[in-house]
């Protein structure tokens, strides 16, 4: 009996340090964060900026993180940790959560040194800021990490929490507040309604662990699957309509571009930048969580050239003919909806982006539908993915999920230099309008072709990495054959140079405003180093990405066929 | 790094070497900004015609172009992005090297046309010398992805030339260029991946991995047996992004005939969407509206770099990727391409006979000398009638190249001699000139001479291109033949119509009339050459020909036994479906694809 209950203790006690091992970056954060509120009661520690106590914090984690070792090639053999749940199940520890938190953490510290030079926060309110800023960035590594709905759920709002509060630091302004008070009452919403969703699938289903639900949702009979269909589908919707917020896809965008507008540039760049690399690392994981599971097999659809002259394969919802052959799974129905619902969510998204930003004349509220836009583009690849996975074309499906996470990086630089020029010149000229810039060129032509290159990058124009992200992805959708969504991720990229380029042509070709502040920016102070290093891998990336893109493939290597 | 991949690689990157070295220059010395971009364009093209002179006896032939040779030369393929099968790919045959030269010709007489431009010297000379980069490296990619990348990196610049220097409409010009070009390269983009994905080079043959330098041939022999057996023991397809290779899937192999859309091909999509993306830039009827804008917006330099170079990516775009890759569906839409060519023609001709602006003339004359391209391209006569001859073919390809060239001079120089009677006048209304000759007599007989070139005089080099096309015409539809056979008449319209209310006249009664000097040193040193080129060409066209016919023929060829050994049977699949009883439902004619010829590499 004690050896019996000696050995449970002693193999929980395992477990729960293997845990704590696989979960060592999020520790080091949450230990930073308490550092920093302690090192504020004595009276020298309040003179201190918190910055320097967040950045050893960032740095550490990120060395915990490891990326350069995780995402070798020997890696899995080398951590054997590596490809398992932890916490009972609650966590996923793999490349992919390696990749995408490597990614969170690298956004941290760049942000940091950002805030740092832009000077919001001051040191009065640095304490609160960085408390909320690494507070989110550890639900955003829970998001990317998670395997249960209940640490979705937990990753959602321990990332959305700190996110309301960072859209209002500027205290007694009217539209801080206004943009705070409207993101928080969202969210608020889009919380419930996915909870309520996961209720309803955990009724359905018996479970909230992602695997179990799988497993349980491929045992159903087509007479058990049609009892919960109803049940099943408004689940799966309102699930959706969480995620959906936290990507800001249509409909459920409307607080993006009051909030952008109403916070800073610098609390725009952690909303559009992390939240939503965090958000898609967990699209990726509910949806092909609920896509596959490893016991089932799919027999290989014939690749894009032998497909036969009575297979037309064009929507999403055709992904899955080749697979219906075999006794039909209760998970063809699944994969069917959820590529065909992501796949929608995606074109709408992008076009309404695109098309909205059109008559913007804030740079922040353009930036907005900028970056709602590029949430549609960037989910474009998972629906991909999941209708790959439909064919039975695993190799096909992780390449898609490499594309995303290539694609997020690619976009972490750009929207991260976007808002760092916003907030450089607000700093200097104390507007934030579009008119304002008009013939910047010939008093600062540093900030200007470093903040063209970034607007033509985020058009995807070569050779800025940009396109490389983008290729990606089309890249993905070609392979999985969604010609539909391939055109119209096309079409849009060719209507967005419009917005994206009168910002450059009010820079460059406008004759100068009269009225404007002195511009005093230069490329040689810190800002302006900031700035180009950030930069500097828009440029990179461009040409030469295959490091990355190995990083990226070996991130989704294993997601499907471990 | 063998010496080719650094001669190739030095004279695309010189101009952004160049560009580079510009940005350190000082604002304030606009004169040797200006003489160093100068000095940098002659060296590429220096460097150009050093490869174009055969090699001496017992000389090594490192780099030099060999006359006579139809197969890739002086090629290289290098690791560039390997975990997606992209190379650093450059080449050149016959084709891509004559556009090398005239590209690296026009660069540097548009570079001398730009001394009139005082306003933001160093930004103009630097996006100048961007656009080189990206034309001269368009025509040397033979990797689809770095053919792309080129392909857009002349976008940016050439928005800011036409958007900064340009005309009162600059901005509506240069963003409608954008746009247009932006648009036809994404359909282009989607393309390229639709045949990468249904591309697998492990169906090549070790000769053909070696000669499209899939297997880079700068390893040795064994190594390259190893990288051979490699792929083709290779579990997964192995797709490609190499020109050279797709167009042997796309002759040898079925890879590219499964069915995508409403019933129609892989390869008939990618043909259709890449000819949309070159046709907007050739460009044809009717996507050609941004070109009178562009054209006539753009400061004369680079006006003369669009009419000169750019419409011509166009047509090497259709030459090089649309016709080797996707054989049958130019096979299917043969009447569709050339239909389009002889449309552009005749509405660009009447087009131009409507225009008032002298520059918006010459615009729609390019819409309509391109036609003639489209034409000449478009012209798949053979069949089993004339036993697959493709003399006529050739013909026809052989035509479009050598308008493309003869108009890439004669445009050239046309846009230069509206340049120059501009500058002096600032007007081009045509119905405000006359008289030019008495006042610049040596203007006017060169301006004649370069006219008269884009009219198709015999003699001079507009000539040779048009009957070439025309004759090839007549054995693919005599109507078509005729009715561009007919333009001549309009183009001789519009042409001499022009010169009748430009040069002609008792005496000019225009503004600014007391400007009006002859030429000087440096604009007739501008033009001296394209008047001597139009007329040399048109004289010793076999001086362009023998650079160009070996890789022609040898592409029609190739051509050729593909409509033989695959594409009849085919066809004769078909019509006995065809005549079958009516119970073989017609649709599984599609299905059936008769068994791949394996041909040996070219």
């Amino acid at each position: 009996m004690n050896d019996t209950l000696f050995t449970l203790i002693g193999s929980y006690k395992k477990e729960t340090l293997d845990s704590l091992q696989a979960f060592m970056p999020e520790l080091i954060l949450s230990a930073t964060i308490v550092l920093m509120l302690l090192v504020r009661m004595p009276s020298w520690g309040r003179k201190l900026n918190s910055f320097y106590v967040a950045l050893p914090g960032v740095v550490l984690a990120l060395l915990a993180s490891a990326p350069w070792i995780h995402l070798q090639a020997t890696a899995s053999e080398a951590c054997p940790l590596m490809g398992k749940p932890f916490f009972d199940g609650m966590l996923m520890f793999d490349e992919l959560t390696v990749f995408f938190r490597s990614v969170l953490l690298l956004f941290a510290l760049l942000f940091l040194v950002f805030t740092k030079l832009s000077g919001i926060p001051d040191r009065e309110d640095s304490p609160d800021f960085y408390t909320l800023v690494l507070g989110g960035t550890i639900g955003m590594c829970i998001m990317a990490s998670a395997n249960h709905l209940l640490a979705v759920f937990l990753g959602v709002e321990m990332a959305s929490v700190p996110s309301y509060a960072l859209a209002g630091i500027l205290k007694g302004r009217r539209t801080a507040g206004e943009a705070a008070l409207k993101y928080a009452v969202y969210g608020a919403g889009a919380a419930g309604v996915m909870l309520y969703g996961i209720s309803l699938l955990a009724g359905a289903l018996g479970s909230v662990h992602i695997p179990t639900m799988v497993a349980q949702l491929a045992a159903f009979t087509p007479d058990q699957l049609a009892d919960r269909q109803v049940v099943l589908m408004s689940g799966g919707l309102m699930l959706g309509v969480g995620l959906a917020f936290k990507l800001s896809a249509v409909p459920f965008h409307f607080w993006a571009p009051d909030v952008f507008e109403g916070a800073c540039a610098e609390v725009g760049a952690f909303l559009s930048v992390a939240s939503k690399a965090a958000a898609l690392a967990l699209l990726i994981r509910v949806a092909i969580g609920f896509s596959h599971t490893p016991a089932e097999v799919i027999p290989k659809a014939p690749a894009l050239t032998l497909v036969s002259a009575t297979a037309v394969a064009a929507a999403p919802d055709h992904a899955d003919d080749h697979a219906s052959v075999a006794p039909a799974s209760p998970l063809v129905a699944t994969r069917k909806f959820i590529a065909g619902f992501i796949a929608l969510l995606a074109a709408v998204t992008c076009t309404f982006g695109n098309l909205a930003a059109y008559g913007q004349t804030n740079i922040k509220r353009l930036l907005a539908y900028s970056t709602i836009a590029h949430a549609g583009y960037m989910m474009m690849p998972v629906a991909a993915a999941v209708a790959l996975v439909g064919r039975g074309d695993s190799a096909g499906a992780e390449k898609a999920i490499s594309a995303v996470a290539f694609y997020v990086v690619t976009y972490l630089f750009m929207n991260l230099g976007a808002f760092a020029c916003v907030a450089f010149l607000r700093n200097t000229l104390r507007t934030e309008e579009i008119a304002d810039y008009s013939g910047l060129i010939k008093r600062s032509p540093g900030i200007v072709i470093l903040f063209s290159a970034i607007l033509l990058s985020l058009v995807g124009l070569p050779p800025l990495a940009g396109f490389t992200g983008k290729f990606m992805a089309f890249a993905a959708l070609t392979n999985a054959q969604l010609w539909t969504l391939l055109v119209i991720g096309g079409v849009n990229t060719a209507i967005s140079l419009f917005y994206y380029l009168r910002v450059v042509k009010v820079m460059t070709l406008d004759p100068e405003s009269e009225t404007r502040l002195p511009v005093n920016f230069s490329l040689l102070s810190s800002e302006g180093v900031f700035l180009s290093l950030v930069t500097l891998p828009v440029f990179v990336l461009g040409v030469w990405f295959d490091p990355l893109n190995r990083w990226a493939l070996a991130a989704a290597e294993r997601f499907l066929t471990p | 790094m063998s010496s080719d991949a650094t001669f190739l690689s030095l004279v695309v990157f010189l101009p952004a070497l160049g560009a580079l070295l510009l940005a350190f220059f000082p604002k304030d010395k606009p004169e040797a900004i200006k003489l160093t971009s100068l000095a940098v364009t002659i060296a590429v093209f220096a460097l150009t015609i050093w490869m174009a002179i055969p090699a001496g006896e017992g000389a090594g032939d490192t780099a030099k172009f060999a006359i006579g040779t139809a197969e890739l030369q002086n090629a290289f393929s290098l690791d560039w992005i390997p975990s997606f099968n992209i190379y650093y790919f450059f080449g050149v045959d016959g084709i891509s090297f004559t556009l090398l030269l005239l590209t690296s010709f026009t660069s540097m007489i548009a570079m001398g046309a730009a001394w009139p431009i005082t306003k933001h010297v160093k930004a103009y000379c630097i996006l100048f010398l961007l656009l080189e980069t990206g034309m001269l490296g368009v025509f040397l990619a033979l990797d689809f992805f770095l053919f792309y990348v080129f392909w857009e990196v002349m976008l940016l610049p050439m928005y800011f030339l036409i958007g900064v220097w340009g005309g009162p409409r600059r901005e509506y010009a240069a963003i409608k260029f954008f746009l247009y070009t932006l648009l036809g390269s994404v359909l282009m983009l989607i393309a390229i991946l639709m045949l990468y994905f249904s591309s697998d080079v492990r169906k090549l043959t070790p000769d053909q991995l070696k000669n499209t330098y899939v297997v880079s041939k700068t390893l040795s022999v064994t190594e390259q047996d190893v990288a051979v057996k490699k792929i083709q023991s290779a579990a997964d397809p192995v797709h490609t992004f190499n020109i050279m290779a797709l167009a042997q899937l796309g002759q040898h192999t079925d890879q590219f005939d499964g069915e995508v859309l409403f019933g129609k091909s892989i390869q008939w999509w990618a043909f259709i969407l890449l000819f949309i993306g070159f046709a907007v830039k050739v460009p044809s009827v009717p996507l050609h509206t941004w070109l009178p804008d562009a054209h006539v917006e753009a400061p004369t330099p680079i006006s003369m770099i669009l009419a000169g170079v750019l419409l011509k990516m166009g047509g090497y775009g259709i030459i090089r990727i649309c016709y080797p890759i996707c054989p049958d569906a130019g096979y299917d839409l043969a009447w569709f391409v050339c239909s389009v060519g002889v449309f552009s023609m005749v509405y660009g001709a009447f087009a131009a006979l409507a225009q008032k602006d002298f520059k918006r003339l010459v615009a729609y004359s390019s819409v309509s000398h391109m036609g003639y391209v489209v034409l000449g391209i478009g012209v798949w006569s053979m069949s089993a009638a004339n036993g697959y001859n493709p003399d006529y073919m050739s013909q026809g390809w052989n035509g479009a190249m050598f308008q493309m060239l003869a108009h890439g001079i004669s445009s050239a120089g046309m846009f230069f001699m509206v340049g120059v009677v501009y500058d002096r006048v600032h007007h081009r209304n045509l119905d405000e000139f006359g008289g030019l000759f008495a006042r610049m007599p040596i203007y006017s007989g060169m301006a004649y001479a370069v006219f008269f070139a884009g009219l198709g005089l015999p003699g001079l080099c507009g000539f040779i291109g048009e009957v070439f096309v025309t004759l090839s015409a007549w054995n693919f539809s005599k109507l078509l033949a005729i009715i561009s056979a007919a333009v001549v008449v309009l183009t001789a319209a519009y042409i001499l119509w022009t010169l009748q209310r430009v040069y002609l006249g008792a005496e000019y009664k225009g503004p600014h009339g007391d400007h009006l000097h002859d030429m000087d040193t440096r604009e007739i040193l501008l033009a001296a050459p394209l008047v001597a080129l139009a007329i040399f060409f048109g004289v010793f066209p076999n001086t362009i020909f023998k650079y160009l016919t070996p890789s022609v023929d040898a592409s029609v060829e190739n051509l050729a036994v593909w409509t033989e050994t695959v594409k009849a049977p085919r066809l004769a699949e078909v019509r006995k479906l065809e005549a079958a009883p009516s119970d073989v439902p017609k649709a599984a004619a599609a299905i059936v694809v008769p068994p791949v010829a394996q041909l040996t590499a070219q």
